[in-house]
């Protein structure tokens, strides 16, 4: 035989090793992918089952005596200095009357959320003749209560490891037999600002901080981006100076967000003294951040209206600025609006850069205009995330998933606005 | 008058102005029938009334506000008693605070004495009285540029030329912002940085391996003396962006690779949507994911083959910042991949390699300028990411090269130095603004390399 083998016996002898190879590469790129979508998954997971336990929150139910001697000592109503916490306690002490010594009772006063006292005294505020008789009311468990009733505190573990004691499991194993004790929906979640006690604790005061803040957001960087947008595509000459902007835009999108932060606390908060933990101030600096982005979405939906249509109406005796806003800017204005919602949708999920003007801010009350302190969605997650009481960490989950439907609603708004709008030339 | 109110009021009139002067121009002719007579439609004409009636008046009004401020301010303590007069700057900002403070019916932190009172009454007074003269002299404006504006209302007047003119002005001050943005960032993180860099030498900073950021307040404070070495910040960046790195490149590229060359459409139409909600997710929320979920699972993986590990270690902060890039990594891959021509990927299978060897034989060595600038665009953004290594990395600076330990990153340092309460000319602050420069000229290196090796090599195609 010859030695020397034939090209056709090469190929045909290496063929095995060669496919083996394409086919370990392609499972490679298989799991690549899988991988990314699986973290998704366990993502996604994870989240759900953390977090949908803090849409609803664990009531007990009391029977409390509206005594007028504490309400209103001098037959007059006293709402801001009535001992309502007294008044909860006492009921709480009717219900186990052989609960005795300072201690023991001080365990027992726990069991019931100090938002209690506060749901009393809204009570007697808006029907002042309640006083004196005895109202059967549901009141929020405090949140180690909720944790046990939710199941996330093991009660097998040694008394010592846990926030609740074996007398405290024993008196909530009662209320339950009672069936004084149920889950409903978490309204205060929803209803509250932020506070200390977990179960008081609610997204209603960042949600309406980031609100403000994508609405100072939204008014300007959507004009000023299609503005540039404009000028950019339709009227800039090819010059140094448009170079120097397009080159600005296109970095200005890659500078990370925390330096937009130390801009907008040495700009606004030094320099021109505009009040810190400001929505306003929120929104100028997500106003810079987002610029880049719109004009770029802009740009190419204008790029996208063919020439056609600018000749047409040139031909037609129309000026350059007719043409562009009478012409141009309707047809690219599905285009310019798709790339504002996904910059909003952006602006909305970021927090590094509202670290630095003063947003992390403890901050109890809604925020009512645009220069109150407030805080915004992704930072009272880091907020709540930093503590370290379990009832917030479910919370937290929650607010996280509050945070993505909103950013869901957003980008699918912006899909359909695509599919619905979108002009084929 | 609070601005806002203003504002609404200035609006309302440059309404008024817009339909005053498109009648005038309409009524000078002589009727509707006659527009031709006219050198613009009259609409132009009402444009160019309403203009010249909201834009003098905005322009003062925001000039106002700019400087009302300070000149209250230093009217008032020019007009302070004269024991005030000679206090220290930081004693006056507290004075300054104080008064304010006063007027505004805030808890104020000394006893109030009369002339602290009176000071706070003249300053409510003269922001009354200031306000006042705003809302006058811009009303006042306002209605004067109309009125000039409509008289000179003519048939042959070019009032589109004019409209337009301001338009164009109007769109070139927008696209300039992007310029101010970035000259604002320039101008203020050096500005600090240069401050802070007169008090700790550039050369501490830049080579120094010490890094504990507490400055004394008082002076005869024991053990704060502050050292601002932020090499072990620098080698912490370092350490979880190449943990990143090491996740987010083979993973992004083959992923990218598979999605480009071997899946059906139908998986294609899954997975990269899929994958763009990767992208989408808020960082804190990765953050969360990092801290909580993450770093537990790889102290208990390691703890169960015998290794230490932190529970704020380097490792979990990088793996959760690797799975955030990786849609970053994989659809730059796919661009420069898509952009290698037809025409060599159909070559090189004409002439019988199989598929793996196309890929890394002709198309990714093609691609590879592509794929190396958005590699660099995803490194930038991972050293600059911040909320997971906030939340998921550890305070303490360390100077090592263990994943396991726990590490510091420049950005976790400028959170940690600016949140809270703060006085703007410590060390302890500017440093924060030195941190901030040094991120600012890396990133922005990178992503100039970045940007220009992607544009370069699109264009080598097109």
């Amino acid at each position: 035989m010859d030695a020397k083998r034939t090209t056709r016996e090469i190929v045909e002898g290496g063929l095995a090793r060669r496919r083996r190879k394409e086919y370990t590469f392609r499972l490679v790129g298989f799991f690549a992918t899988a991988v990314g979508i699986m973290f998704l998954g366990v993502f996604f997971a994870s989240l759900i089952a953390k977090g949908s336990s803090a849409f609803k929150q664990t009531f007990v139910q009391l029977d409390i005596e509206l005594d007028p001697q504490v309400i209103a000592p001098d037959g007059e109503l006293d709402l801001q200095y009535a001992d309502f916490d007294g008044l909860v306690r006492d009921s709480l002490r009717e219900q186990f009357p052989d609960v005795s010594g300072r201690g023991d009772r001080r365990q027992l006063y726990r069991l019931v959320s100090v938002g209690a006292a506060y749901q009393l005294r809204a009570l007697v505020e808006s029907d002042p003749s309640v006083v004196g008789t005895t109202q059967t009311l549901w009141v929020p468990a405090s949140a180690d209560v909720d944790m046990l009733i939710k199941g996330n505190i093991d009660a097998s573990i040694e008394e010592s490891l846990r926030t609740l004691s074996d007398q405290q499991i024993g008196w909530v194993t009662a209320l339950q037999e009672n069936g004084r004790i149920r889950s409903e929906f978490n309204n205060a979640l929803f209803g509250n600002g932020d506070s200390r006690e977990p179960e008081l604790a609610g997204i209603k005061g960042a949600v309406m901080g980031s609100f403000y803040m994508l609405l100072v957001t939204i008014s300007l960087s959507f004009p000023i981006g299609v503005a540039a947008a404009i000028y950019l595509e339709e009227f800039a000459p090819k010059n140094r100076w448009s170079d120097l902007i397009e080159v600005n835009i296109n970095n200005l999108a890659a500078v990370p967000s925390i330096v937009f932060g130390l801009l907008g606390l040495a700009v606004f908060i030094n320099w021109l003294s505009l009040p810190r933990s400001a929505p306003l101030v929120g929104g100028l600096v997500l106003t810079l951040l987002t610029l880049p982005v719109i004009i770029i979405a802009s740009r190419a939906a204008i790029q996208a209206v063919p020439p056609s249509i600018r000749e047409a109406a040139l031909g037609l005796g129309a000026s350059k600025t007719q043409v562009v806003f009478h012409h141009v800017l309707p047809l690219a204005m599905p285009g310019m609006l798709t790339g504002a919602i996904i910059g909003m949708s952006r602006a909305l999920g970021e927090s590094a850069p509202l670290l630095m003007i003063g947003m992390v801010a403890f901050i109890v009350d809604v925020p009512g205009s645009f220069t109150d302190p407030a805080t915004a969605l992704p930072v009272q997650i880091y907020l709540w995330a930093d503590s370290p009481e379990r009832a917030f960490a479910e919370r937290t989950s929650a607010a996280i998933i509050v945070l993505l439907g909103f950013l869901l609603l957003m980008n699918l708004a912006a899909v359909i606005m695509r599919k619905r709008m979108e002009r084929k030339w | 008058m609070q601005s806002t109110t203003l504002i609404f009021l200035l609006t309302f009139m440059s309404a008024a102005a817009f339909y005053f002067g498109r009648r005038r121009s309409i009524d000078i002719v002589g009727g509707p029938g006659h527009g031709t007579a006219l050198h613009s439609l009259p609409g132009y004409y009402g444009y160019y009334v309403a203009i010249w009636c909201i834009l003098p008046a905005l322009l003062l009004l925001s000039l106002w506000l700019m400087v009302e401020p300070r000149l209250i301010v230093a009217f008032v303590v020019s007009s302070l008693p004269e024991q005030y007069q000679s206090l220290t700057e930081g004693e006056l900002d507290l004075l300054i605070n104080n008064i304010q403070n006063l007027a505004s019916g805030d808890i104020v932190s000394v006893n109030v004495d009369i002339a602290l009172s009176s000071s706070a009454e003249m300053y409510n007074a003269a922001v009354v009285r200031s306000r006042q003269l705003l809302a006058v002299l811009s009303l006042g404006i306002a209605g004067l540029g109309a009125a000039l504006a409509w008289r000179r209302i003519k048939p042959d007047f070019r009032a589109r030329n004019r409209v337009e003119n301001v338009v164009h002005w109007v769109l070139i001050a927008a696209s300039s912002i992007a310029i101010f943005t970035t000259v604002g960032i320039v101008l203020s993180v050096l500005f600090e940085a240069i401050l802070f860099f007169r008090k700790v030498p550039i050369t501490e900073f830049l080579f120094g391996v010490n890094w504990s950021p507490q400055t004394a307040i008082r002076a005869d404070q024991v053990g704060s003396s502050g050292s601002f070495g932020a090499v072990p910040l620098f080698t912490g960046t370092l350490l979880i962006t190449c943990i990143a790195m090491f996740v987010a490149v083979p993973v992004g590229l083959m992923t990218a690779i598979y999605l480009a060359e071997y899946s059906t459409a139908r998986v294609r139409g899954v997975a990269k949507p899929l994958l763009e909600v990767l992208a989408g997710i808020p960082t804190v929320v990765y953050g969360f994911f990092a801290a909580l979920t993450v770093a537990p699972w790889v102290r208990h993986a390691g703890e169960s083959v015998g290794l230490e590990v932190a529970s704020e270690s380097a490792l979990a902060a990088g793996l959760v910042m690797g799975i955030m890039i990786i849609p970053l990594v994989s659809s730059l891959s796919d661009d420069a991949i898509n952009a290698v021509p037809t025409s060599m990927r159909d070559g090189a299978l004409g002439l019988g390699s199989t598929r793996r060897e196309t890929m890394t034989k002709v198309i990714l060595p093609a691609a590879l300028p592509g794929i190396v600038g958005g590699i660099l665009l995803a490194f930038s953004r991972a050293i600059g990411e911040t909320m997971i290594v906030v939340m998921a990395a550890g305070l303490s600076a360390n100077l090592t090269a263990n994943p396991f330990e726990a590490v510091t990153t420049v950005t976790v340092q400028i959170v940690t130095l600016l949140v809270g309460d703060q006085e703007f000319d410590s060390a302890k602050t500017l440093a924060a603004f030195a941190l901030g420069l040094m991120l600012f000229v890396v990133t922005l290196c990178l992503n100039v390399l970045g940007l220009g090796v992607v544009r370069k090599y699109r264009e080598q195609y097109e």
